[in-house]
């Protein structure tokens, strides 16, 4: 009655097969490498990319431990640190700006199991080391940005069909265009509401109120979270970091993790920042020394900004945006031919190019404030004088203060501006030393609790007991290669759970051993109080499995963080020790009593 | 080796009023620190920001905590982290300042004042954030209540899943009782380690109401009580040496986990020792007061067989 027929061992056997191998990858461990991918997600891959890398590093004389390409791009693998970030300077000055080349860490296993898609576990940031940012989608700004472009059109249209207003301002996000002849304010809205089908209007004495719309609303908010998380992968393409993960939450939140960086300042500061160009004309009529002196104390003339600028000189600039940075294609530090100053040198696209075109030929003699505007403070960087008309869609800006700043403006506007300005609301980091300690620790912890429950297990059952080991060994071993082929992502709370399940997962051993006890002391004999033993307790292992799997996928759920990476753990242990407690150590009992004639005494204590 | 060699049934449910007034006691003073002393929450959950940094030689605290009000953070909490090297820094929730821009702040003055220091962990939880992780956790702990509680009802019946869940329930409230008492911090790890807990402690109730089934069935004249009884002590030997299987693996963790983990282990281990207890000793004697009787738990189908018995 102890014999399973020839499938279940095969089956056995199989799972442990494969368990073996999809928990190999592990032993491997990981060393040093670059990865290449290329800048654009349109950009297609190469294949020639692969010779291409590995030419210029032979050419450099590095020693290449492999090299092979995937979906995403061209991974070297180098024996130790110093190698890697040489070659990542060399490829980095040899592949230019349409390739990203990152720092990343390799799987040491052979070919063969990579080919089989067997790798390592992923593992978490805290295991090891990186940045994990929850950001938060400032969307008031971004509506507040929409309904500042609206009062621009508002006043463009309006002037084309010669509709006289006495004035269009934004409070909130609600734009009031004032009237004083309830004519013109008739034919305004009829034209208005032609024109912006987005917008809700309201009447109400001479004022028309313009507000979006939900469905605009909906549309401006989604299309900004969008925007914001295609320029931070731009962005941090540039700061170059191997398997970055940047991910929507929610409605206005946006997850940034980016495992190995260890400059989180860096990080940080690139991530936040909502740098970008604005082109306005400075207001030459009204910048004599006695208003700007007024302005200076408040009283700003209407439809004019007052700054200070780089040089401390007061300077009126008129609000109407003539160019902003989206028609920026690209920009790049350089350096002023004359003066030697650091400048940045920006190309615009054609729709760009034209409208600059048009503002210095109209303007030609007057001046042309350059502002940056980072978290909406706008700061005039310079402000030269129109010579004459500039066609091409080439601008050198200059008045930056050094090479880095110059440097630092430039990756903002190449990266793209963020639609709306985001707070980090959460950040956690974890620095490396820590990282490989916390993996430490939770093997350690494994380990020896395993150990412990090894020895007693065999002290206090004997044979059965040493059973129950051999099947919590390879519940673990199951376990191992079941995160590794899915990929879960571990942290140090799912080592905690590894350690925690296998201590609960005896307990199905536990109850088995002790069944089988209370059916050899009512007078049984050995192979049916091994039988009866393995079914009585079968259905109390179900139940209690099925209630502490209810708890872990709770955990799941609403989990979030640390807790979620628990509950992955904790979840697929419960699945894995159910197999090699009943399943697997039966095999074993079948395959040491099942077959013999007679049995006198069970070593099970 | 056998240490449990049980020849009569251990009259457990006499001890009922006793046990239940333990329990009772326990449940009350647990309620009581937590209502006084209330829980120390973490950055999870408050929001703050959390920079543990570690220096190659012990650290000085003085220094330490002169670079922290060299920049004005007076309201930073600086201690030892685990080791004399490790040294934890604390800052609350401040309006106006991006705590992204603290943490930097905070460590370029470390830097300044000894540049061996080296930056560990840093965690910043917005209060908002803080807040969504309280309610989430709360919620959790509510859904895996009422799921345990639904599969009980099913498998069981529903003066079981009320038993089970009680008891279970005075677990949590006294783990928590014992956070509020030491002012353990509770963060979200420790949630992890109550919700494990919710479910392990559970196990024990099924597998002894297993056994009560059971014996329904098998003791057929036998009263309520001594089958009761019987259940437990059959399965007591299984209690204890499971539980203390478990605990050989937390107290491992409690030993070579490190500060991140002792939180977690401390958790698991008095929801460990109190749960051999409250399954026992308090889910059985609720779910005799309920009223469990022999027909409770006949199934469906084996009720409908007795029903095709009658004539």
């Amino acid at each position: 009655m102890n014999r399973y027929p020839l499938w279940k061992y095969i089956l056995v056997l199989t799972a442990l097969l494969l368990g073996l191998i999809y928990s190999m990858p592990n032993i491997f461990g990981e060393s040093p490498a670059v990865q290449v991918t290329t800048a654009k997600a349109t950009t297609k891959l190469d294949p020639a990319l692969l010779g291409k890398v590995e030419g210029a590093l032979k050419q450099e004389n590095i020693k290449i431990d492999a090299i092979f390409m995937d979906a995403t791009g061209v991974k070297v693998r180098f024996a130790d640190a110093d190698t890697q970030i040489k070659a990542k300077d060399i490829l980095k000055s040899n592949l230019g700006k349409d390739y990203v080349i990152a720092l990343n860490l390799i799987s040491r296993s052979p070919t063969w199991l990579t080919n089989i898609h067997a790798r390592p576990m992923y593992l978490g940031l805290d295991l090891r080391g990186g940045v994990h940012f929850l950001l938060q989608v400032d969307m008031k700004a971004a509506l507040d940005k929409a309904a500042d472009r609206y009062v621009g059109d508002f006043r463009a249209s309006l002037r084309k069909e010669r509709i006289s207003y006495s004035g269009v301002a934004r409070n909130d996000q609600s734009i009031q265009i004032k009237f004083t002849d309830a004519k013109e304010l008739a034919k305004a809205e009829k034209i208005i509401s032609n024109d912006f089908p987005d917008l809700t209007i309201k009447e109400s004495n001479n004022t028309l109120i313009a507000t979006l719309n939900l469905q605009a609303q909906k549309r401006i908010q989604e299309f900004a979270l969008k925007q914001n998380i295609q320029t931070l992968h731009n962005r941090i393409n540039e700061l170059g970091v191997a398997e970055p993960i940047i991910q929507q939450q929610g409605l206005d939140r946006v997850v940034v993790q980016l495992p190995g960086v260890q400059d989180t300042a860096k990080a940080k500061e690139i991530l936040g920042r909502t740098a970008t160009l604005e082109i306005r004309l400075v207001d030459e009529e009204k910048s004599d020394p006695t208003t700007l002196e007024q302005a200076s104390k408040g009283q700003t003339p209407f439809g004019d900004e007052f700054f200070m600028d780089r040089n401390n000189q007061p300077i009126l600039v008129k609000k109407k945006v003539e160019l902003t940075g989206e028609y920026i294609t690209d920009a790049g530090p350089g350096a002023d031919q004359q003066s030697g100053r650091a400048t940045v040198n920006v190309t615009l696209d054609g729709r760009g190019a034209r409208i600059f075109r048009q503002v210095t030929k109209d303007n030609v003699g007057k001046r042309m404030a350059i502002l940056l505007i980072e978290k909406g403070q706008a700061e005039v960087i310079t402000a030269p004088v129109i010579n004459e008309e500039i066609g091409g869609g080439r601008v050198q800006i200059s008045g930056m203060n050094n090479t880095q700043e110059a440097t630092d403006i430039s990756l903002l506007l190449r990266a793209g501006a963020l639609a709306a300005p985001m707070d980090i609301i959460e950040e956690r980091t974890v620095g490396p030393s820590m990282g490989e300690e916390n993996i430490k620790r939770g093997m350690h912890s494994t380990l020896w609790g395993f150990a412990a429950i090894a020895v007693f297990m065999i002290i206090y059952y004997v044979m059965f007991g040493g059973i129950s080991v051999v099947a919590l060994g390879i519940n673990l071993l199951l376990l191992l290669a079941i995160l590794s082929m899915l990929q879960a992502t571990l942290t140090l709370p799912g080592l905690a759970a590894i350690a925690l399940t296998l201590g609960m997962a005896i307990d199905a051993n536990v109850l088995i051993n002790e069944r089988i006890r209370e059916e050899l002391r009512n007078g049984n004999s050995p192979q049916a109080s091994i039988s009866a033993g393995y079914e009585r307790a079968f259905d109390t292992i179900l139940d209690s499995n099925v209630t502490t799997m209810i708890a872990g996928l709770a955990l799941f759920m609403f989990g979030s963080g640390p807790v979620k990476g628990f509950a992955v753990v904790h979840v697929l242990g419960i699945l894995t020790s159910m197999f090699s407690a009943v399943v697997v150590s039966r095999a074993i009992v079948n395959l040491v009593y099942g077959y013999r004639r007679k049995i006198n005494k069970l070593a099970i204590g | 080796m056998e240490i449990f060699k049980i020849k009569k049934d251990i009259p457990f449910m006499s001890y009922g009023r006793l046990t239940t007034a333990i329990s009772l006691v326990t449940f009350l003073l647990a309620v009581l620190f937590l209502a006084t002393k209330g829980l120390n929450l973490g950055v999870d959950f408050t929001g703050g920001t959390v920079v543990e940094v570690s220096y190659p030689q012990s650290a000085d605290l003085v220094k330490v905590r002169h670079a922290v009000d060299s920049i004005g953070l007076n309201e930073a909490t600086v201690q030892n982290f685990g080791s004399s090297h490790d040294v934890m820094i604390r800052l609350p929730l401040k309006k106006g300042v991006t705590s992204a821009q603290l943490s930097e702040q905070v460590l370029s003055a470390l830097k300044k004042e000894d540049s061996t220091v080296e930056m560990r962990r840093v965690e910043t939880v917005g209060a908002q954030v803080g807040q969504e992780l309280y309610e989430n956790g709360a919620l959790a702990l509510l859904l895996v209540s009422i799921g345990i509680m639904a599969y009980l009802a099913l498998r069981f019946e529903w003066r079981f899943a009320v038993a089970a869940i009680v008891a279970n329930m005075h677990d949590v409230i006294i783990i928590l009782g014992f956070f509020a008492f030491f002012q353990w911090e509770f963060n979200l790890t420790v949630l992890a380690a109550i919700l494990a807990v919710l479910g392990y402690s559970v196990n024990e109730s099924v597998v002894v109401f297993d056994r009560v089934r059971e014996n329904f069935r098998k003791m057929r004249k036998a009263t309520v009580v001594s089958v009761i009884d019987n259940a437990i002590t059959r399965t007591m030997s299984r209690t204890v040496i499971t539980h203390f299987c478990t605990q050989l693996m937390v107290l491992s963790m409690l030993l070579f986990g490190g500060e991140t983990l002792h939180n977690f282990s401390l958790a698991l281990t008095i929801g460990i020792l109190f749960g051999i207890y409250s399954s026992v000793l308090v889910a059985c004697p609720i779910a005799l007061y309920l009223g469990v009787s022999r027909e409770n738990l006949i199934t469906g189908a084996e009720k409908k067989e007795t029903a095709d018995e009658m004539p």
